[in-house]
């Protein structure tokens, strides 16, 4: 449609017409909807539909079988004040993410670090040390239950032969049987290490050289210029960390199934053992929604772990502000 | 703000559909049964899904093969191997498409198959083919319905005894097995041999839970100790004597071995289902265990020396000799079965059926459930085998009480029981008394 103009006293005035940019706009945001539609609807009913039906479930009660029966906050009241498990499970699960995490944080950190320097075979190294992320989290556990049995597995035979007499009891005793769980991702850690060496290899050379220069010894560089460099880098796995130790359930499944025995009778296996020890957030979660027909309480838990991870991540991100550094100056 | 408004939306078209469909459906009466020549014998299929799976499966399939040809115009078609926690069985429910029939080990969740429907009442249907309950020992009942519904019915069983090797035994001058609970404990001392540095070389009988299967549920059906009140509608763990008594037994043989020796003893057992369980490698002299071991027995150690006999009694209760823990393979049909008629077929076979029983026993080395099966003279069984028949013929014999919490009472118990094993209780009643609130208040929570 050609353009019109009206004439007025003081100037003339040309209308633009709109409709047909418009209907090429609409055109357009069709075809990208088109195209976008499988993984909309996807999204749809596999995160937002689930998410709002647990959110519905968790205030019923819910047994799989038999409608949901609303019951109001009752399922979250009997969480804080009738479940000693549930404060046993996130206690199990808050230990493993302050003392796992921050162990695997510094030995991928130490591990990119020693593999930086191009020494003979240093590919092959970094191959090595991260090959045992590419196990199976189920085979991995059940290596490490053998691996760390008390009678029989290496490593108390390797310390009996050290002169240790009663070494640990790994999984079959409850001081000892997350440091266990500990070791297993330490062996797991190729993953983030990997990231750490890419993010080494990115620290800028001439910062090493200036701090060489000023004076500043290994340990004064590795403070002040590779910390700061490589904040981001930390930031990043510890925020995944958090979330991945929230959902922590495999490792911990398999280890306490091996501790329990396999027994015929599958109520005699029990979830967590030894002593409750191995009994984690998730896999509680998972004990009370298919084993016991609480789904609705299962919900509400699946709810309060999804809140808490949530402020978690919200103050580790407010936090980041004092220590983590962008080369850009972004913050 | 135009995404804050499509946010809102889409929580509140989730909430509604969530709200939409979940339900349960109403079955009505079931079809009726015709099976004589006069009725109309259309070909049909049907479906049962079993836990069975691998070379086990492929044994026990021949019961369906003696089905089809007692039934020629039904055709079964199974699915095996659907894992021990009926999670695809209840996913099918939900859905709408479950299967026909329906056979499970998950007794523990009984309670809630027959309080929700979910696995259908087969009382019309018995009613229907005047099925004669008298065959069955009083224990079935007791671990196949539930708030009057039977929504189950037994499909072969385990029976659970005691295991002990003759050779140690004699070794130390014992000829006959304990029959109560002092003498267990008396010979279990006299038999263990200790290493130089004070660990356990082998043991006289290990009382450990999670050593095998010596569970708190086996010492309750030994010591007669109940999880619940007389309906069911609250926990017996504080109340009822015998957990006491129980507990104590179980830590006065702990004491002597010292706990920190059991669990290193324990964490060396040997794999429970393959050649190096402890029982076939003379590494303890007795032990709890199912007639499954018979068979493992032959196959791993066929040299071993060995006899069965039912669990000791506590003292006092010598009476009550020959009981034990039963309880095994059930089998149902689930709400929404498309064909409910041929499935109750299929079910009524599976569980009365004597020679299905009997070759389903002589194959696979369970018990029968069955008064008629338990004594035919087709059984092809071992003199150690027969003690688990006795112990399930036995009217003494029972699971535990049934309940609609699934697993959650025999957990917390087990929580308990790691706990006081471990020297962590300081106050036995104490500690009862606070599983027993927990056990009530999953009851209140969870029921219904």
């Amino acid at each position: 449609m050609p353009a019109a103009s009206v004439a007025t006293g003081a100037a003339e005035r040309v209308i633009v017409p709109r409709r047909p940019a418009r209907r090429r706009t609409l055109r357009r945001y069709g075809v990208v909807a088109l195209f976008l539609a499988p993984w909309i609807i996807g999204f749809l009913a596999f995160i937002v539909y689930p998410m709002f039906a647990s959110l519905y479930y968790s205030f019923t009660n819910y047994d799989l079988l038999s409608a949901p029966r609303f019951v109001g906050l009752e399922n979250y009241t009997f969480m804080f004040t009738k479940d000693p498990q549930f404060w046993q499970a996130m206690r199990n699960t808050l230990w493993i993410i302050a003392v796992g995490l921050p162990l695997e944080i510094a030995f991928a950190m130490l591990t990119a670090m020693l593999l930086m320097r191009p020494r003979r075979g240093h590919r092959v190294y970094r191959t090595v040390y991260f090959l045992p992320t590419l196990a199976p989290a189920v085979a991995a556990a059940l290596a490490f239950v053998f691996i760390l049995n008390p009678s029989f597995g290496p490593v108390n035979q390797i310390l009996k032969g050290l002169g240790v007499d009663h070494p640990p009891l790994w999984f079959f005793d409850p001081s000892t049987s997350k440091w266990g769980l500990v070791f297993l991702g330490l062996w797991g850690v190729g993953q983030t290490m990997i990231i750490f060496l890419a993010g080494l290899l990115d620290v800028p050379a001439h910062l090493y050289e200036a701090a060489e220069i000023e004076g500043a010894n290994r340990r004064q560089r590795f403070r002040y210029v590779t910390l700061p460099m490589m904040s981001p880098v930390i930031f990043f796995s510890l925020v995944i960390g958090v979330i991945y130790g929230f959902q922590y359930f495999t490792q911990a499944y398999v280890a306490s199934f091996a501790v329990a025995g396999s027994a015929q009778s599958s109520a005699a296996v029990n979830v967590g053992s030894p002593q409750g020890s191995l009994l984690f957030y998730s896999l509680y979660l998972y004990v009370k929604g298919f084993a016991n027909f609480r789904m609705g309480y299962a919900s509400a838990m699946a709810w309060v772990l999804f809140l808490i991870t949530m402020a978690c991540t919200a103050i580790l991100i407010k936090t980041s502000r004092r220590w983590v550094h962008y080369q850009g100056g972004f913050r | 703000m135009a995404m804050k408004r499509w946010l809102v939306l889409l929580a509140v078209l989730g909430v509604i559909a969530a709200a939409c469909t979940a339900g349960t459906e109403d079955q009505g009466t079931p079809a009726p049964i015709e099976t004589g020549p006069d009725a109309s014998h259309e070909p049909v299929t049907i479906s049962m899904w079993v836990p069975f799976g691998g070379a086990e499966y492929k044994k026990m399939s021949v019961v369906f093969d003696m089905f089809e040809q007692e039934y020629p115009w039904i055709t079964v078609e199974v699915r095996p191997g659907i894992g021990e926690n009926d999670e695809k069985v209840l996913a099918a429910i939900r859905a709408g498409n479950p299967p026909d029939a329906v056979m499970s080990w998950s007794l523990d969740s009984v309670g809630k198959f027959c309080a929700t429907d979910a696995w259908q009442d087969l009382t019309p249907y018995m009613q229907q083919s005047e099925l004669d309950t008298s065959i069955f020992p009083d224990s079935v009942t007791r671990y196949t319905s539930y708030g009057g519904s039977q929504c189950a019915l037994p499909f072969l069983t385990d029976a659970m005894g005691l295991y002990y090797n003759k050779d140690l035994l004699a070794k130390h001058g014992y000829t006959e097995p304990p029959k109560t609970m002092s003498e267990l404990t008396e010979m279990a001392k006299e038999l263990t041999e200790f290493n130089p540095d004070g660990s356990i070389k082998v043991a006289g009988f290990i009382p450990w839970f999670g050593y095998y299967e010596f569970t708190p549920l086996e010492l309750s059906i030994i010591f007669g100790a109940d999880y619940y009140n007389a309906d069911g509608t609250a926990s017996a763990v504080a109340s009822d004597a015998d957990w006491q008594a129980l507990f104590q037994w179980q830590k006065d043989l702990v004491d002597f071995y010292g706990a920190d020796n059991l669990k290193e003893f324990v964490a060396g057992q040997g794999d429970e289902w393959s050649e190096p369980n402890d029982f076939h490698r003379g590494r303890v002299a007795m032990m709890f265990d199912g007639e499954w071991r018979v068979a493992m027995i032959e196959d791993y150690a066929p040299d071993l020396n060995y006899g069965t006999a039912p669990y000791p009694t506590p003292d006092g209760q010598e009476d009550q000799y020959g009981i034990g823990r039963v309880g095994g393979t059930i089998v149902g049909i689930p709400r929404g079965s498309a064909h409910p008629a041929e499935a109750w077929l299929l079910v009524q076979y599976l569980a009365t059926n004597t020679d299905a029983l009997v070759e389903m026993t002589n194959i696979i080395r369970n018990v029968p459930t069955t008064f008629p099966a338990l004594e035919s003279p087709a059984l092809d069984i071992t003199p150690q085998f027969q003690t688990f028949l006795d112990v399930f013929a036995d009217q003494g014999s029972h699971y535990k009480q049934t309940s609609e919490i699934g697993t959650a009472d025999q957990d917390l118990v087990s929580n308990f029981g790691e706990d006081w094993q471990a020297g962590d209780v300081s106050d036995l009643q104490a500690g009862l008394q606070s599983t027993a609130e927990q056990i009530d208040n999953e009851l209140a929570a969870g029921g219904g």
